[in-house]
């Protein structure tokens, strides 16, 4: 991101592939991930989406939102149908049943698709090794069924299935690292990435599509709905947990970390989950326990980062 | 038109005829007793004898869902399961009819844990009855062999766009060594030429797939599936009826042996139907004036070819190798019962379930069952079915 020291919109693609029209919640920041993340990948591109609040907000049939070629089939296993798209163009492509073309294999899911019931999927086709780009949108629960908690929901976080009470502080387990997962399978291409930061989230989504073989993108998604949040807040909060260090922004290509954003000052955490509605019930010392759990894993990608 | 014959393992064979087909993806996961079908395959492609993609996925859902999407790109798709594999894929097996994906599977057919067994019966197939598949049931290597070209020219035809599984006993079949005739590239090319699909996922014509439908909508979207399954049935036998005329080995929906002049018959699908016909022959030399009824089109299901050939005959003995549990028998018999309900002529029907788990039903076994089931059809003791061997 450091290259760009204008930001200006109309850096941005103009081409929409997704249009407007489409029925996500106000203040949505995992649709306008969807729509960078298409910005970034272009016309050649095919779409596997998970069952989710992106696949049910674009396509009520006979309607879609989606100028590419886009398939749903089911809610675990778009990492697969993706790894068949690109297994059977490939064969075609080789017995001349098809013109030769670099395209963009993309399948997409959120947290819930990713962390838990798609993660065997996921993994199965990191492990073979397909030209493929997965980007998980992460918006910490199950939001298109009604805010239950993931393994992605963070500690401390209050869902429907996690809800704070008398004898509860909510979620208490810690946030599954899904692009530690990612790293552990030594693909040539992992991110992390949140819309708020749009000229990294293009920049990254574009080298996890060059790079030969599968990369992992993990896009922090803002729900208003969910965090309980005011809709006109969301890119706010996606600034804050960055600058939080609640979620960092970096990559590892073939292994190598690299922090591509270096808050500056490094704000409270206190910033960041005062005001969102799923944290209200925290006490002082759930906080600094969020602190120091958010700082230890800062600083271990910090190091990892500064011995390249 | 060959005619030479080559003793070789049914599982092989089936392989083989899947190289033939020239298919671009096989995904499939490992399961007893399907190995030796999806490995020979292996072989074939690290051989470079077969150019396709081979994807060894991490489960049979990933199986289903890696064949749909080589199958949303145009791509001509094999794979082959078995029993747990089949129920752990059943959500995408469903989703795949659904979507109109030509995926082709052969289905070796075993038994359902618990307890685990790896033998042959007829309860994973009967988990999937309703998904909306064309299932087709062969008997012996020649018939595995054959179906896997038939198979493909069904599922691929414009007016069929669906799913179609291989159904064959596992062990029992896909483990024998049969003689079989191969059929040369030439002829194969000529009955299913290269596969071009109308709505493919391709950047230069984007479509949309899988999306979801309101009640408004959802309906119509099952009608049309129905219908889907219900016009593919002059297109199967158009299908057999060329594969005869260029093979001259000829298929139907519903066989018979020595139905004709009988006074009663024996129901089965599958394997079952190898012995039967030997069993009937022997009765007949001993006065016994019985047919045997062997049904291998499953779905859609052959209502008129199967009460043209039993309406009239005075009963049947319809073997099922699956349980509908707390049900009114095993599948087959309850849709032939169904189908020959207030039907004219319809013959008094009992059921038997034999062959569990691989439980052998020798030529013994039929006899018994033919010559108790008869006595049992005459009474009017003929509801429910009937455990065939069952201990203690």
């Amino acid at each position: 991101m450091d290259k760009y020291s204008v930001f200006s919109a109309r850096l941005i693609e103009q081409t929409e592939y997704l249009t407007s029209g489409h029925r996500a919640c106000q203040g949505c920041a995992e649709v306008l991930a969807v729509r960078l993340v298409l910005k970034a990948l272009g016309r050649d591109t095919i779409v596997a989406m998970s069952t989710g609040c992106m696949e049910i907000i674009s396509s009520p049939l006979p309607l879609t939102s989606w100028k590419l070629p886009w398939i749903h089939n089911a809610f675990e296993n778009s990492a697969a149908v993706i790894s068949g798209c690109e297994s059977g163009m490939k064969a075609m492509m080789r017995k001349g049943k098809l013109p030769a073309k670099k395209i963009n294999f993309t399948a997409m899911g959120g947290d819930g698709a990713t962390a838990d019931i798609g993660m065997g999927a996921l993994s199965g086709a990191l492990e073979r090794g397909h030209d493929m780009v997965y980007v998980c949108y992460d918006n910490e629960a199950y939001m298109n069924t009604g805010i239950q908690r993931s393994s992605s929901t963070p500690y401390g976080a209050s869902t429907t299935t996690s809800p704070a009470g008398k004898a509860s502080m909510g979620q208490h387990t810690q946030k599954k690292n899904m692009t530690q997962v990612a790293v552990a399978h030594n693909i040539p291409y992992v991110a992390t990435a949140c819309p708020s930061f749009p000229f990294d989230l293009i920049d990254k989504v574009k080298r996890a599509a060059e790079m030969p073989g599968p990369a992992y993108v993990h896009i922090m998604s803002v729900c208003p709905t969910g965090w309980r949040i005011p809709p006109e807040d969301a890119i706010r909060y996606g600034r804050l947990a960055v600058d939080s260090c609640m979620f960092p922004l970096y990559e590892v290509v073939n292994g190598k970390y690299r922090l591509t954003y270096r808050p500056n000052p490094i704000i409270p955490i206190r910033d960041y989950l005062s005001g969102q509605g799923r944290y209200r019930h925290l006490t002082e010392p759930d906080i600094e326990k969020i602190n120091d759990m958010v700082g230890r894993e800062y600083q271990r990608i910090v190091k990892m980062s500064d011995e390249v | 038109m060959s005619t030479v014959r080559r003793g070789v393992e049914v599982s092989i064979a089936m392989a083989d005829a899947v190289a033939q087909a020239d298919v671009d993806v096989i995904a499939a996961y490992p399961i007893t007793p399907q190995t030796h079908i999806v490995e020979h395959l292996a072989d074939i492609v690290a051989e470079g004898e077969l150019d396709a993609e081979f994807v060894p996925v991490e489960s049979e859902h990933s199986a289903m869902s890696v064949c749909c999407g080589s199958s949303a790109v145009g791509a001509r798709t094999f794979t082959s399961t078995s029993s747990q594999g089949l129920a752990l894929m059943s959500e995408i097996f469903f989703i795949a009819a659904a979507m109109r994906f030509p995926i082709v599977m052969a289905l070796a057919n075993r038994s359902l844990s618990s307890p685990l067994s790896i033998w042959n019966d007829h309860t994973d197939v009967m988990m999937v009855r309703d998904a909306g598949w064309i299932h087709i049931f062969v008997e012996n290597g020649q018939e595995a062999y054959d179906s896997i070209f038939y198979a493909f020219r069904i599922a691929e035809d414009p007016q069929v766009m669906l799913p179609v599984a291989i159904n064959l006993d596992g062990f029992i079949l896909t483990h024998m060594v049969e003689p079989v005739v191969y059929e040369d590239n030439d002829l194969i090319k000529k009955y299913i030429p290269e596969f071009k699909m109308k709505n493919t996922l391709h950047p230069d014509h984007p479509v949309s797939m899988g999306c979801f439908a309101m009640p408004e909508i959802y309906t119509e979207t099952q009608m049309s599936r129905e219908a889907g399954v219900v016009n593919s049935y002059p297109v199967i036998l158009k299908a057999w009826e060329e594969w005869g005329g260029l093979t001259g080995r000829h298929y139907k929906p519903v066989e018979t042996h020595r139905v004709e002049d009988a006074e009663y018959c024996i129901v089965t699908m599958g394997s079952f139907g190898e012995t039967a016909m030997e069993v009937a022959d022997q009765l007949r030399e001993e006065g016994e004036k019985i047919g045997v009824v062997k049904i291998r089109l499953w779905r859609p299901f052959p209502f008129e070819e199967l009460r043209k050939a039993v309406l009239g005959k005075k009963y049947l003995i319809v073997i099922d190798r699956a349980i509908s549990f707390g049900g009114p028998g095993g599948p087959l018999a309850l849709e032939i019962r169904s189908a020959l309900y207030n039907k004219k002529g319809a013959p008094s029907i009992v059921n038997y379930v034999a062959g569990l788990a691989g439980r052998d039903v020798s030529r013994k076994d039929f006899r018994d069952i033919i010559l108790e089931g008869k006595k049992k059809a005459a009474s009017d003791d003929t509801d429910g079915f009937i455990l065939y061997g069952l201990r203690g």
